[in-house]
């Protein structure tokens, strides 16, 4: 049987181009009037592909039985151009490497190594400004209802030297990035239970409703972009209804920002009123009772013809310290409510967003503890085009206004800068492709004409095949004073440059 | 003029072609009008929904390969009152979960393709579990780093170009296509092959304004998937710089009942895994 199929088939290869081609060469008709001076041969008729019959042909062709259609009809077709079966074959060879099967999980992750250095000296800080090895391994496995997924990082980092793990501020070897699971109990529910990330909100970089917790450190010293973003140990229940959609997330316990303490990054000290380190690491007293010191984030959505509507709601506390307890000197989490919403979708060509927050200090109502930060409103608005093939811009207004000022001043101790009643910041981003996308130049720029400071983030990453890429970027703070929001980091400026091999 | 959008190859693996209208092909009065319309409707919109594993090996001038991985499904927007009438061709919703290169493993991209108006577009990275809006005035770019464009894979606008007729052979209808707003494209106009019988696209040149021809797609293999003729194999090819994109389709299935639900920022953060097998 099987040898008669390939008897027909190889009877079939030698006879068939010869029947193409002398069909195609009499019945080609002669080209319209208007095309005459064009050669016919400008138009040389492509060849069929594999499985499209030429008419008249298939009567002679023989009839392969069922089942067997698929598996030789790369060997009956004579119109496959030449190389065609190596580059399949390369072809297939790729197949095998999706992500690595395990008997249950699937296996996937990288190994980074970078370094930074301080463009200028710092007397409150290490010369080196990032210096670390880190291996992150995911592990994920699902089924229709329900997933598991762990992401953890092994880390060396000689510059923050701090063996003692401890998860939740992302000290020492171990970094768990996630550890969770996810379950639909019914169609319109799904439940994240465990360790992860989540952000959500319009903003580029800048977020008002997103009040999940963010590695300022990371950010600032030249990590990957995707640890801004820290891990939340929280319950996520989402509903989904036609008319709205709804994310309610409980952390059971702050899960506060791993914020800049002066370990690795200097600030502006304003008890001590100078730039501090090392020499003063903030020492904070973190709300830390489970179930009591907790945080709930809610967020109604919609998406309404491709505009993205959202209302949130968030009880918690500042997520980086925002007080002092004046009897300690320590750094506190005062409590914080935010109800804020947000827009965006296509506009003129490109994409607007817009957003606002309104921040109710509720240990300051009056806002005129001066050991405590006032209330705020804040503002944002962006969009977002392709100015030119493969070059993005993105440009933003963001705004913060201290509510009740004048209580803010009156209260204010004298020593103690005072910050303005509106803090307005433009961001520009430009993004870049080259060589096929491989190479991407990208700046991302805060301006505060308010505090007359800026900070900028210009980056290059190279992608050397499909496993290897490189980057060098660097973090650029100036600023007129010391203690403005990016003026205070200016000793901090650093130059960087990792390489990743991702499996 | 007629006018149609028809970059399909890309999507031609998710398509459906009824026995019905192969028949009807046979017929020579077709015009251009409905040559072009069968031609879109086979490239984008067959079935009402589909999948498709779709492996890409992109291969630079200097020989250099990589390659990418992903899953797409498709899903038509039915029209009011009309599920399931095989003449739409309107809007649609496209969801690509990529497994490779490492690098972009589990990232999301879905498109909402609006036939009248930009698309929109997102982008779902798993690593910030950030859904991110993607402006999308420009089409003419590379998918993923790929020999196709955007333009490709999501589709031409029917209205942006002219079309004739300008040869009928035994197997083929020849197109030529001239756009409208020559200034807003890289090519002068470009020639389509169209299979008589299936109305698939098989080769696609495209010329520039010196007449030169500069790029080249062509169907490799087509497949009859549940009974619908179906491009498992096609390539794209950079003649002025060098470098090509070859795709290749696996497990195509169609109308497989996918809820429009899948397209929505819930399945960006959460992968409808069943789906995506």
């Amino acid at each position: 049987m099987v040898r008669t199929v390939l008897l027909w088939c190889f009877v079939f290869l030698l006879v068939c181009p010869c029947l193409g081609s002398a069909a195609f060469a009499q019945d080609e008709p002669p080209l319209p009037a208007g095309l005459g001076s064009e050669p016919s041969s400008e138009h040389d008729e492509p060849a069929l592909p594999a499985g499209l019959a030429p008419e008249g042909k298939t009567a002679e062709e023989p009839v392969l039985p069922p089942g067997l259609t698929i598996e030789t009809g790369a060997e009956q077709e004579p119109t496959l151009p030449e190389g065609l079966s190596k580059e399949v074959t390369e072809q297939e060879a790729l197949e095998a490497k999706e992500p690595i099967p395990g008997p249950l999980f699937e296996f996937s992750g990288f190994w980074d190594a970078r370094a930074g250095l301080r463009t200028q000296e710092d007397p409150h800080e290490k010369g080196a400004s990032l210096g670390e090895t880190r291996l992150q391994l995911q592990a994920e496995t699902h089924s229709q209802k329900t997933s598991v997924s762990l992401t953890v990082d092994l880390l060396y980092d000689p510059v923050l030297d701090r063996p003692c793990v401890r998860l939740e501020e992302g000290d020492g070897f171990v970094d768990l990035r996630e550890a969770n699971f996810v379950l639909t109990p019914a169609g319109f529910v799904d439940v994240k239970a465990g360790r992860q990330i989540l952000t959500w909100g319009t903003g580029d970089l800048i977020f008002i409703n997103d009040l999940f917790p963010k590695d300022w450190n990371a950010f600032f010293i030249g990590r990957d972009e995707e640890y801004l973003k820290a891990p939340s140990d929280a319950l996520k229940v989402s509903l989904f209804a036609g008319a709205a959609n709804l994310n309610f997330v409980y952390s059971p316990r702050l899960d506060a920002d791993r914020f800049i303490d002066g370990r690795r990054i200097s600030y502006y000290q304003p008890g001590l009123g100078r730039l501090a380190g090392r020499d003063a690491v903030i020492e904070a007293e973190k709300p830390d009772d489970w179930f009591e010191d907790d945080e709930v984030a809610v967020r109604l959505y919609r998406n309404v013809r491709g505009y993205e509507l959202a209302a949130y709601g968030y009880h918690g506390f500042w997520k980086s310290p925002a007080g002092t307890n004046p009897s300690s000197g320590e750094a506190t989490f005062p409590d914080l409510w935010v109800y804020g919403a947000s827009i965006r979708g296509s506009m003129l060509g490109g994409i607007g967003h817009a957003e606002f927050g309104y921040y109710n200090s509720e240990d300051d109502r009056s806002g005129d503890d001066p050991f405590i930060r006032n209330s705020e409103f804040r503002i944002l608005a962006g969009y977002e085009q392709e100015v030119a093939k493969e070059l993005t811009m993105g440009v933003q207004y963001y705004l913060e206004h201290i509510i009740d000022y004048d209580d803010y001043c009156r209260a204010l101790p004298a020593n103690i800068p005072k910050a303005d009643e509106d803090r307005h910041v433009l961001t520009a981003r430009l993004t870049k492709l080259l060589m096929n996308q491989n190479l991407t130049l990208s700046l991302f720029a805060f301006y505060s004409p308010s505090d007359h400071d800026a900070y900028l983030r210009p980056k290059i990453q190279y992608r050397i095949d499909d496993h290897w890429s490189a980057e060098a970027g660097g973090n650029i703070f100036v600023g007129e004073d010391e203690y403005t929001f990016f003026g205070q980091f200016e000793k901090n400026s650093n130059i960087y440059s990792g390489v990743r091999y991702s499996f | 003029m007629t006018k149609i959008a028809w970059l399909g190859f890309f999507f031609a693996a998710l398509t459906l072609i009824t026995g019905a209208s192969v028949q009807v092909a046979a017929a020579k009065d077709l015009t251009v009008q409905e040559i072009v319309d069968k031609t879109e409707r086979v490239s984008y919109y067959q079935g009402k929904d589909g999948r498709a594993k779709v492996s890409m090996l992109i291969t630079d001038s200097q020989g250099r390969k990589r390659q990418r991985q992903f899953t797409i499904l498709r899903w038509d927007q039915p029209p009011p009152g009309q599920e399931g009438d095989d003449q739409y061709r309107g809007d649609q919703k496209y969801y690509v979960y990529f497994h490779r290169p490492a690098d972009v493993n589990k990232m999301v991209f879905m498109v909402w393709k609006h036939v009248d108006g930009d698309d929109d577009r997102w982008l779902y990275l798993p690593a910030l579990d950030l859904v991110k809006r993607i402006a999308s005035k420009e089409k003419r770019t590379s998918f993923v780093g790929s020999n196709f464009l955007y333009e490709d894979v999501s589709g031409r606008n029917i209205n942006a170009d002219t079309h004739e007729l300008v040869d009928t052979t035994q197997n083929y209808y020849v197109l030529k296509n001239t756009p409208k707003e020559p200034e807003g494209v890289e090519f002068a106009y470009f020639t389509m092959w169209v299979h008589r019988s299936t109305f698939l696209p098989v080769k696609i040149e495209y010329y520039n304004d010196r007449g030169e021809k500069y790029r080249e797609y062509e169907a490799l293999k087509v497949e009859t998937i549940q009974g619908l003729p179906t491009v498992t194999q096609s390539r794209m090819k950079d003649l002025r710089v060098g470098g090509e994109t070859l795709l290749q389709y696996r497990n195509v299935q169609y109308d497989i009942g996918l809820p429009e639900e899948v397209f929505t920022e819930r399945f960006l953060r959460r992968a409808p895994t069943q789906y995506l097998r």
